[in-house]
């Protein structure tokens, strides 16, 4: 990558918040029914990361998660595997097994998940020991007191510590931007933490409500796109926590090919995350397959 | 609780009646029973309305006043059967091994209900009433031709405390909207109150998908105090039998 010049984040533009919910409430009219509806769900489906994130995991559920997101409904033929399975660096070796011989990647959450409270060194031997253990992507929490306190060189040298010692793993940044109150403070650091090396932006960690929302993921998706132009280097998006309809996983992807382009339309530079999305798309992939409207009782449980 | 119109909010309702179920189902019996019993009340704070909506509807008005009267009583009569039918309808089973034996009913989920299509209110109090004494919740289409009454009635769910979702009332086509209510896979129960011959054989192959239970009460008279049971509980209801190990007391002989 060319030397790229940081900008002084003082001065990223700001965002009109009332042009932003205007927008997103457009995306929400489109009509996308039949042969369009079933590849969009299609879509859908390999773009989820499947995700167990809890205290309570065990290699157990880990491993029947990984075996979920390669057999999502055996039933129906001719569906895709989800993108990813994320899981805490703990469970990435167990994934890592589970999935051998399939194309899902496996993401870990790192750097003191979900808080990021905790040392430099100590975040940076999270992400190393989720990386040594075969983990293709790292999920990094910003640390949201610095940013709140106006210490953006600290949150951008973090950001380029852990991109360095993630080494070929590909880094998403979390922003949890439920705790960063206004659309301007999401812009800014969606520009911070691309300039300092994110190969993905993701708002949430899921932990806190409210998680992602589509105005929340515009902003980002904007600031990607005013990127792009800036640098010429493609950036992923996540949304992640609270997505769990088909419909309003759709609203998504109509928001990202409308914002960035249909080149942004694969699990390469979109993802979702999710837990309970994969049911409710294999709900209405089965529901357009076999033309009666289905119940939750006839498909597995996350 | 809503008044979907179209079609394709027959999803929405299942969706809320779904969403309803535990809910209410985990309600107190007795309190059930104090909610319908608001229902019934709120019925008869209305009674004029109904009585001048059934004389548009082509009512003659004392078969109107009786028809309210009727829906009335008839709330109250479930309203009381809501903590009492699970005595009728439980046992306790004689067993030959050392096992407390007992059976006792349990709500369905959702039902799917087509009301009775010649009354406007007596046939949808009749439907919905036994459904929801018994702990279910429910999607049901009122009558296509005289609908008015099923809008007022929603009114009245509305201010008696019901929760959300335990009853949506549709209006509309049974032809357009019967195969949505039997083939839905996450409908456990159809109850049908007309008398299309056609109708009746899809829903009874419908509902073999995800073997629905079907009931067709197409012959009963809504005026009749035979329409009034608490068979019509327990036929929305699942006996769960229950073997519970106890020790063999002294050889005792009885079965528990």
């Amino acid at each position: 990558m060319a030397k790229t010049i940081i900008p002084d984040f003082r001065k990223t533009p700001t965002v009109d918040q009332v042009g932003i919910e205007e927008r997103v409430a457009r995306f929400t009219t489109r009509s996308i029914k039949k042969a369009s509806k079933m590849e969009g769900l299609k879509m859908v489906l390999s773009m989820i990361d499947l995700t167990t994130l809890e205290g309570k995991d065990t290699e157990g559920k880990v491993k029947q998660m990984c075996y979920k997101a390669a057999h999502l409904h055996d039933v129906i033929p001719g569906l895709p595997t989800v993108a990813a399975v994320c899981v805490y660096p703990s469970m990435v070796k167990t994934a890592k097994a589970a999935l051998k011989g399939t194309n899902i990647k496996v993401a870990s959450v790192s750097t003191a998940f979900p808080s990021g409270q905790s040392t430099p060194e100590i975040k940076i031997l999270d992400t190393k020991f989720a990386v040594e253990n075969g983990a293709d992507e790292i999920d990094m929490v910003i640390s949201r007191g610095e940013f709140l306190s106006g210490n953006y060189n600290f949150v951008f040298e973090e950001i380029a510590a852990i991109k360095e010692a993630c080494g070929k793993a590909r880094l998403k940044v979390i922003f949890e931007t439920g705790e960063l109150s206004t659309l301007d403070n999401v812009r800014k650091i969606s520009d911070l933490a691309m300039y300092a090396g994110a190969d993905f932006i993701k708002t949430s960690t899921g932990k806190i409500s409210p998680a992602a929302t589509m105005p929340v993921t515009l902003v980002m998706l904007e600031a990607i796109r005013d990127y792009y132009y800036a640098t010429g280097r493609m950036v992923g998006m996540k949304p992640a926590g609270g997505i769990s309809t088909s419909k309003l996983a759709m609203q998504y992807l109509i928001m990202v090919n409308e914002t960035l382009g249909a080149a942004w339309l694969s699990s390469e530079w979109f993802r979702f995350g999710a837990s309970s999305l994969a049911n409710d798309v294999l709900m209405q992939i089965a529901k357009e397959t076999h033309g009666v409207y289905q119940s939750s009782d006839y498909f597995s449980k996350d | 609780m809503g008044n979907f119109q179209e079609q394709n909010q027959e999803r929405n309702a299942e969706v809320a009646a779904r969403s309803a179920f535990g809910g209410w189902s985990s309600r107190a019996a007795f309190n059930r029973g104090q909610i319908l019993y608001r229902i019934a009340e709120m019925l008869e704070g209305r009674k004029d309305q109904f009585v001048a909506e059934l004389v548009l509807q082509g009512s003659t008005s004392v078969a109107a006043k009786t028809e309210v009267e009727l829906s009335i009583d008839r709330m109250v009569y479930y309203s009381g059967w809501c903590d009492k039918f699970q005595q009728v309808f439980s046992a306790v089973n004689p067993v030959a091994s050392s096992h407390f034996n007992f059976s006792v009913p349990e709500p369905m989920g959702v039902v799917a209900i087509i009301a009775d299509e010649n009354t406007s209110l007596l046939g949808l109090v009749t439907a919905i009433a036994p459904a929801i004494a018994g702990g279910n919740t429910c999607v049901v289409l009122a009558s296509e031709s005289k609908p008015l009454c099923a809008v007022t009635f929603a009114e009245v769910l509305n201010t008696s405390d019901l929760p959300g979702g335990v009853v949506n009332i549709l209006t509309g086509s049974s032809a357009e909207l019967h195969p949505y209510f039997s083939n839905h896979m996450d409908v456990n129960a159809v109850v049908y109150y007309r008398n299309d011959k056609a109708e009746i054989k899809a829903i009874k192959e419908n509902a073999s998908l995800n073997v629905k239970r079907v009931f067709i009460y197409n012959k009963i008279s809504l005026l009749s105090e035979q329409s009034q049971t608490p068979y019509y509980i327990s036929d929305l209801q699942e006996i769960k039998t229950t073997w519970h190990p106890i020790e063999n007391i002294g050889a005792a002989k009885s079965g528990y």
